[in-house]
Formats: structure tokens, C-alpha cells, sequence
């Protein structure tokens, strides 16, 4: 019952970005398409379920004084496991997302947990926050990319329903402040009823 | 367990424990995938290549050589052979007039000099507008590179109508059309300054 | 010349806000008051250009000699993380008034993702060290010049009457879309 509250608080009530905003950076850059977005929040999902099994498990053998160094250097490791093992499988994916496959480790959310969470609990309930909360990132990832690539170019996951160009503003830098702007007041509206 | 103390010696260790433990699983995560990621490289190279020139039997990337360009720099070269004979040359050349600034070919050309196909690489012009460089087209839906195929730039001078040349510019995207006649004119200079068209 | 297009470039045509989404958090989170906004620009630039050159010189001289470039990423973090700490303890060392200003905006750089963005773009595109600072430093004038432009127009947006949906970071999102939209004005211009 417990676990199944860590895993389900990531997915709405505790929305890395939609409730936290943690994790902007990535949430407005990847998300041109909804497959650009979905990939990058498993990338996250990987590396934050990775810390946060690894420092649940040292917990204990990490002084206090230090603990963020050595977060940093745990997470860093996690992240460029992801940035070559996408590299070398998926690359065009990898050449889409480029820089900020590496701006994880500076992702917010990843070092939020680990401090928040991953040093206080058991390594099993860890590894399910870490879970819920990378699905919850993956998912809000998805939903923004799926409207933008529906507004701005017809499609979703790259099947047209819409026949023509779209606004392509949606694709472009300003159509990622304003279409997640008005998913966050939609998300309000829906929390407060 | 305890947690540790933070005393100095305590922090040193640990601190040095993780990092070891940190670079031995990159050192090994490295190790096992180097080799995948040189195999797509050149994958990519190829491909790029295959859609350019001519079939051909070698392995252009092994041969690459760099030619002098009239500004200074260098461009890669890769030569396509069927046996022995030159069938190609497809030149990986480049530009910094575009609408957002750099973009990148791979052009091929025969050894005449006629131009057989232009792949962009990268580029960041305004998607719909400029990103109309990028497409091929058909026979009955032509797109704005197919007007460059089976040209030579000996005679089909590499300027948009507007400057007096022949190129049918994109609409609303002069620039980038100017910008891409650049990128091939660089690799055809280029060519014909290192004599080999 | 070239010097002149990076630096007309990184503030104006590839705002690393507003076109390349790199420190956003902080771009949301401290622009409440140009005050504190011109603070924060501050303590960035401090730190970007410092962190480009330090990152620059291990990356050419340790790393790329030594073959390990994967190491990248967890070396520019950690010499990013230390840079900073290192500048407070200086700062608040030789100059009180300084740190007073930029102090308490220090420990937030270090997830600040413009800086390591930086740092790895200046390796990426293959600038030389000098290039690499002045593409830095432009960067980080171009996050101060958002930063400034938002926290102007929030200081307006206190006044005026929205929907309860919409308040709070969802204006200020659409705030900066339409900020965005005026800085995309800018392409073409090199």
C-alpha cells in the first residue's frame, strides 16, 4: 500500500514539472515532438531510478558533509552511462536531444529526489519513488510533446490526423513557454475542483 | 549500520571510494560501446554518401582526402570508385549565410562535374519555410533541390533569380536559397581549385 | 568580426533562454524583481566565464590527452560545483559588499543549466579559449538581458487582474513564449 503511494504521488499530485516545476530546461527544449519527449524522459527515468537505488544504498557510508559531491558524482556516472549507450543504439534520437542528455545531471528533479528522498529511505521504496517520479516526468514530457506536434505539425508520434503545415510556431522556442503554460493552468483548474 | 561520521578521514574515503567505483563502470561502459558508436559514425557517413553519387564499390570514408577551399579552410572529400575508375566525388561542405546560420552538405558530383544529388546534413532554418531545402521531391512534385540534379555549375551559374541566376529561390526563403546555392558553389570551386573536375 | 557575430549571436538570434531553454529554472524562479534579477546576472556571468575557462583548459590539457572525453560530463560538474563553492568562500573572504550582493545566488548556479550547457557547447563547437570565454560571457549577457525583460514585466503583471488558473507560472510561461516570439525577430541577423 505504501509502495503503491511512492509510485502513484510522481504520476499527478507531485508532478515533477506540472506541480513542482522542477526540470524546466529539458521539459521545453525536448519536447518538439511527443517521441522526442518520451525518449528523453526515459533517459531521465534511467537515471534517476539509478541514483536512487545507488544512494539509498550508501546512504550509510556517506558523511553528511559530503553527501553532495558524491550525489553529483553518482548521478553524473548514471548519466553518462545513458549518454553512451543512447549514442551508440539510438543514435538519431541521441543527435535530436544532443546537449541536454548530458544537462540531466544538472536536472533538478534528479538530485531533488536523491537529497529529498533516496538518503532518508530503503533502497526498495527509493527505487519505486525513482520510478514514479521518472514515469510521472516521461509522462508530462509526452502529453506537452503529443499537443505540440499536433498544433504545429499535424501529427502525433509521427501519424498525420491533420492534413497541411499546422502552426508551426508550437514547434518553435515560443510554443514551448505557451503550450506548457496553458497545460500547467489546466492542471490548476483540474486540482482545485 | 551507523551512519559515518563526517570526520576528514572518513570523507576522504568515501568520497574517493565512490569516485573510483564511478570511473571503473564508465571505464567499462566505455570500453563495450566505443565500437558501436565509431560503426554508426561512419554509418551515417556512408549512407550520406550512398544517397549522392553513384553506386560504387570501395569505401569512400577510407579514402577520404581534404581539399584547400579559395577562403582557407578544408572540406572532406570522398571519392566513390566502381573498381578502379572514379565514378564520384561526394564533398561535405557547408555554409554560414543560412537563415540561422551553419549548415552542412554532403554534395555529389560526377567527375564532370555535374551534380548528381544534395543531401543537408544539418541546418536551422524556420521549419516550414527554409527546412523546404531539405526534402526530395518527384517527378510531378518537384522540391527545390531537384532543380540542381544533372546540373553543371559550369553552366548553370549557382545564383537565385533575383541576382540574375536561374535558381527558382524558395518562397519566402530567399536566404536559405542563397545560402544553399553557397554551400554548393563552395564544394564545386573547391573541386575545380584542387583539379579534379 | 567573428568576435562580434558570437556575441550578437549568443544575446540576440540564440538567447540561450529564450531560443535554447538553458537556465530556465532560475529564469522563472528569480525574476520577481529586476533587482534581484540583475543579481543573479550578475553572479551567472561571474561564473560562466570562469567555468568555460577551467573547463576549457582540464578538457584540453587532462582529458583529450589522456583519452578519457566520456569522463566529461562528471568532470565539468564537479569543477563547476567546487568553482562555485570556491568563489563564495573568496568572495565572502575579500569582498563583503560583493558577496552580499551575489552571495546568496551562488549555490543555485551550480544546477544552473547554462553553465555546464556553456561549458560543453564552447568543447562541442570546437572554439579556441579565447572565442570560448567572449561565446560565455555573451551567454551570459544574453541570460541577464531575459532575466531583466521578465522581472520588468512581472513587476507590471503584479498589478493586473488574472484568472485564477492562469496565475503563477503559467502566465509567466506565456510571458515568455510571447518573449520568445519578439526575440525570434532577431534570426537572420547574422
Amino acid at each position: 500500500m505504501n509502495q503503491l503511494k511512492n509510485f502513484t504521488k510522481g504520476l499527478l499530485k507531485e508532478n515533477p514539472i506540472l506541480v513542482l516545476v522542477l526540470g524546466m530546461c529539458p521539459t521545453l527544449a525536448t519536447t518538439s515532438s511527443a517521441l522526442n519527449g518520451l525518449g528523453m524522459g526515459l533517459a531521465t527515468t534511467f537515471v534517476l531510478l539509478g541514483s536512487n537505488v545507488f544512494i539509498s544504498l550508501l546512504k550509510n557510508v556517506i558523511p553528511d558533509k559530503v553527501r553532495i559531491p558524491a550525489f553529483i558524482v553518482i548521478i553524473a556516472t548514471f548519466v553518462t552511462i545513458v549518454d553512451l549507450m543512447m549514442q551508440a543504439y539510438v543514435p538519431s534520437l541521441y543527435s535530436t536531444l544532443g546537449i541536454f542528455i548530458p544537462l540531466i545531471v544538472v536536472n533538478c528533479i534528479v538530485l531533488g529526489r536523491a537529497e529529498a528522498f533516496a538518503s532518508k529511505n530503503t533502497v526498495l521504496s527509493s527505487a519505486v519513488d525513482g520510478i514514479g517520479m521518472g514515469i510521472g516526468f516521461t509522462l508530462a514530457l509526452g502529453v506537452l510533446g503529443a499537443i505540440r506536434e499536433l498544433l504545429g505539425n499535424g501529427s502525433i508520434l509521427g501519424h498525420k490526423f491533420i492534413n497541411g503545415d499546422g502552426i508551426i510556431l508550437f514547434i518553435l522556442a515560443p510554443g514551448a513557454f505557451i503550450a506548457l503554460g496553458y497545460l500547467m493552468a489546466v492542471i490548476n483548474k483540474i486540482k482545485k475542483v | 549500520m551507523a551512519k559515518l561520521e563526517s570526520s576528514l578521514k572518513n570523507m576522504m574515503l568515501s568520497l574517493t571510494l565512490i569516485s573510483l567505483g564511478a570511473s571503473a563502470a564508465l571505464g567499462f561502459v566505455n570500453d563495450f560501446t566505443t565500437e558501436p558508436i565509431q560503426k554508426q559514425i561512419t554509418a551515417k557517413t556512408v549512407n550520406a554518401i550512398k544517397q549522392v553519387v553513384p553506386e560504387f564499390t570501395n569505401n569512400p570514408v577510407d579514402e577520404v582526402f581534404k581539399v584547400a577551399t579559395a577562403e582557407g579552410d578544408s572540406l572532406n572529400v570522398y571519392p566513390a570508385k566502381n573498381g578502379e575508375e572514379i565514378i564520384g566525388y561526394a564533398v561535405r561542405s557547408y555554409t554560414n549565410k543560412g537563415y540561422g546560420g551553419y549548415i552542412s552538405f554532403m554534395i555529389g558530383f560526377k567527375p564532370d562535374g555535374t551534380i548528381v544529388n544534395i543531401n543537408v546534413l544539418e541546418q536551422k532554418e524556420t521549419p516550414g519555410l527554409g527546412t523546404k531545402m531539405v526534402p526530395e521531391g518527384t517527378a510531378d512534385k518537384p522540391e527545390f533541390k531537384d532543380q540542381f540534379m544533372g546540373k553543371n555549375p559550369e553552366t548553370f551559374t549557382l545564383k537565385v533569380k533575383k541576382e540574375g541566376g536561374p535558381v527558382d529561390a524558395i518562397t519566402a526563403a530567399t536566404i536559405s536559397s542563397k545560402a544553399f546555392c553557397d554551400g554548393v558553389e563552395r564544394a564545386y570551386s573547391t573541386l575545380k581549385k584542387g583539379g579534379l573536375i | 568580426m567573428e568576435y562580434i557575430l558570437i556575441i550578437i549571436s549568443a544575446i540576440f538570434v540564440n538567447n540561450v533562454v529564450l531560443s535554447q531553454f538553458l537556465g530556465v529554472c532560475p529564469f522563472l524562479g528569480v525574476s520577481n524583481k529586476v533587482q534581484t534579477a540583475l543579481g543573479m546576472a550578475g553572479a551567472v556571468t561571474f561564473v560562466i566565464v570562469l567555468a568555460t575557462m577551467v573547463t576549457y583548459i582540464i578538457h584540453t590539457y587532462v582529458l583529450v590527452p589522456l583519452h578519457i572525453e566520456f569522463m566529461q560530463t562528471i568532470t565539468f560538474i564537479l569543477v563547476i560545483a567546487s568553482l562555485v563553492q570556491m568563489v563564495e568562500i573568496i568572495l565572502k573572504k575579500i569582498s563583503q559588499p560583493l558577496y552580499q550582493a551575489l552571495g546568496i545566488f551562488l549555490p543555485l548556479i551550480t544546477t544552473n543549466c547554462a553553465v555546464l550547457g556553456v561549458s560543453i557547447l564552447v568543447i562541442k563547437k570546437n572554439l579556441s579559449l579565447m572565442m570560448g570565454i567572449t561565446y560565455g560571457a555573451a551567454t551570459a549577457i544574453g541570460f541577464g538581458l531575459a532575466l531583466v525583460l521578465l522581472a520588468g514585466i512581472r513587476e507590471q503583471l503584479e498589478l493586473a487582474d488574472i484568472p485564477k488558473g492562469m496565475q503563477g507560472v503559467p502566465i509567466l510561461l506565456i510571458t515568455a513564449g510571447i518573449l520568445a516570439m519578439a526575440f525570434m525577430g532577431f534570426t537572420g541577423l547574422v
